[in-house]
């Protein structure tokens, strides 16, 4: 499954050295906590995230994942009071620096939620949604770009008759892969997934599997998911988090087999709590 | 994790299912270390009778390994599970099949004891097959105490020792050979010793895969073709530890 090895524990020391082309996003020292409260969501995150993998996100709830998860396209910075600490580089640039263009930085990070949330417009719409915000008029590009959207999320066999119809009237597992079809038609770097199968069922869960799959080869993908079977099998990367704090960090294979930290084990066995 | 073993899972039946398959792959080691002890000793003092038993209680172990390679994929399918769990079911499965063919070793020793029972008296005195049959009992021993106690120090000795036993076969086979020179009267004999070593030789070849799977089940590291120094470096981390 995997293309070649990664050596984890440069990973996990996360250099804060030279560029690397095998490194998409890279968190040092990530704290976040939010004002009002006082709760720490996260704390002292630092790890590196494999380009063109799937890394997966696991723990209990409150554990931090999500949180850490919308770090990444800053999706954080619309919860008032919410304050971040640390660095978080895509591709070598600080997203929390001074001057960047958040919108520019979700178009390059893309983001699917649990509940599939189309837009009560047309499939065809739906779709085009980000290309038109992107200045993308002409009828001729946007057909192209929206069939090789729907082709991407494998969809298109399925509403290639029936564009103009409403999203609404899709099933739930044509609706999440409609929304994961919205995320790519702007063509991101890095696809965020949280929890994208929770609300589906068996055979829509392993449609949306295989699609991560498919989907690595171009995208950096970074999921967030309840059910651990699933973070092992679509994964090349796992992060084990609890408290905010990241637990375990290492190759998925490692982490379901042979654990390094005994917290990791009681997760992922069932003896936690 | 050595320790994680003992601790509960959530779902207290799945813990009740991991206990029990753990202690019917015990058991049926146990079972199988008695039909060996009963076949050497058959060999040993040439009683058709026994020997006759022990091919009989094979069966038993037969149908103990179909039970437990049922539970493990029961475990696998249902269960779905990770880490040392997972190791353990992995452990278990493997370590039946070894198991059962000691069993069906332990068989052909007590048929060459039966063909033994025929014949006259043995000019070896019958000594190589007394010492390797000690020393492959208490490997056996060794490695299911192993596995039952997660002591990976103990397995390990067991996967070093077996360069030991391969060395006894070799000088046994030659002292037979030299015996068959001697007198070809003593071939029939000795030829049954030959087949009754072969089958304890193998005996300790099972027996230190069983003490394999003990490394990789509690420190999920897989030694199987381990060079011995790389194996007397495990053991030296282990005493350090």
């Amino acid at each position: 499954m995997k293309t070649h090895s990664i050596d984890v524990h440069a990973l996990k020391r996360a250099p804060t050295a030279a560029v690397r082309d095998d490194i998409c996003l890279r968190v040092e020292q990530l704290n976040l906590h939010y004002e009002r409260s006082g709760n720490v969501a996260l704390h002292d995150i630092s790890l590196a995230i494999p380009r063109r993998q799937v890394t997966a996100f696991i723990g209990p709830s409150g554990c931090g994942k999500s949180s850490l998860l919308r770090c990444f396209n800053r999706m954080n910075d619309l919860i008032e009071g919410s304050v971040v600490a640390g660095r978080v580089f895509l591709d070598g640039e600080d997203i929390y620096a001074r001057g960047v263009d958040v919108a520019a930085l979700r178009r390059r990070v893309g983001m699917v939620f649990q509940s599939p949330n189309p837009f009560p417009k047309s499939i065809y719409e739906n779709v085009a949604f980000g290309l038109r915000i992107q200045g993308v008029n002409r009828k001729r590009i946007l057909d192209e770009e929206i069939e090789r959207a729907l082709r991407a999320a494998a969809l298109w066999d399925e509403v290639k008759d029936r564009l103009e119809g409403s999203a609404l009237t899709l099933s739930g597992g044509q609706q999440q892969r409609l929304v994961i079809a919205r995320a790519i038609a702007v063509q991101p770097e890095v696809l965020l997934l949280d929890e994208p199968a929770s609300a589906l069922d068996p055979i829509s869960t392993l449609r949306i599997e295989e699609l991560i799959y498919e989907l690595k080869t171009r995208y950096t993908i970074l999921i967030v998911t309840h059910n651990m079977q699933q973070a092992a099998r679509v994964s090349d990367m796992t992060a084990f988090m609890n408290l905010g704090r990241l637990v375990e960090f290492g190759e998925t294979d490692t982490l379901f087999t042979n654990p390094r930290e005994s917290q990791t084990e009681d997760y992922i066995t069932g003896r936690y709590g | 994790m050595q320790g994680d073993q003992h601790k509960q899972h959530i779902s207290g039946q799945f813990n009740a299912e991991l206990d029990a398959m753990k202690n019917h792959l015990l058991e049926m080691g146990g079972l199988v270390e008695q039909q060996l002890v009963q076949a050497m000793d058959s060999l040993l003092r040439r009683d058709s009778g026994q020997a006759a038993a022990v091919i009989a209680g094979d069966r038993e172990i037969n149908d103990m390994q179909l039970r437990i390679d049922e539970e493990c994929s029961r475990i696998l399918a249902l269960r779905q599970p990770a880490a040392s769990d997972l190791r353990l079911v992995l452990a278990v499965a493997k370590s039946t099949t070894d198991l059962e063919r000691i069993g069906d070793e332990a068989t052909k020793i007590a048929r060459q004891a039966i063909k033994l029972s025929e014949l006259p008296p043995s000019a070896s005195h019958a000594t190589e097959i007394r010492q390797i049959g000690r020393h492959v009992g208490t490997m056996l021993r060794d490695a299911l105490d192993s596995f039952a106690r997660l002591d990976v120090r103990k397995a390990v000795e067991v996967v070093i020792d077996d360069d030991a036993v391969d060395t006894e076969y070799d000088a046994a086979m030659r002292s037979l050979v030299a015996l068959m020179m001697e007198d070809a009267r003593n071939i029939s004999g000795v030829l049954h010793e030959m087949w009754a070593l072969r089958g304890l030789e193998r005996v300790g070849d099972h027996a230190t895969n069983i003490a394999e799977q003990v490394v990789y089940l509690v420190r999920g590291q897989d030694v199987r073709h381990m060079k011995p120094a790389e194996l007397q470096d495990l053991l030296q981390a282990e005493e350090d530890a």
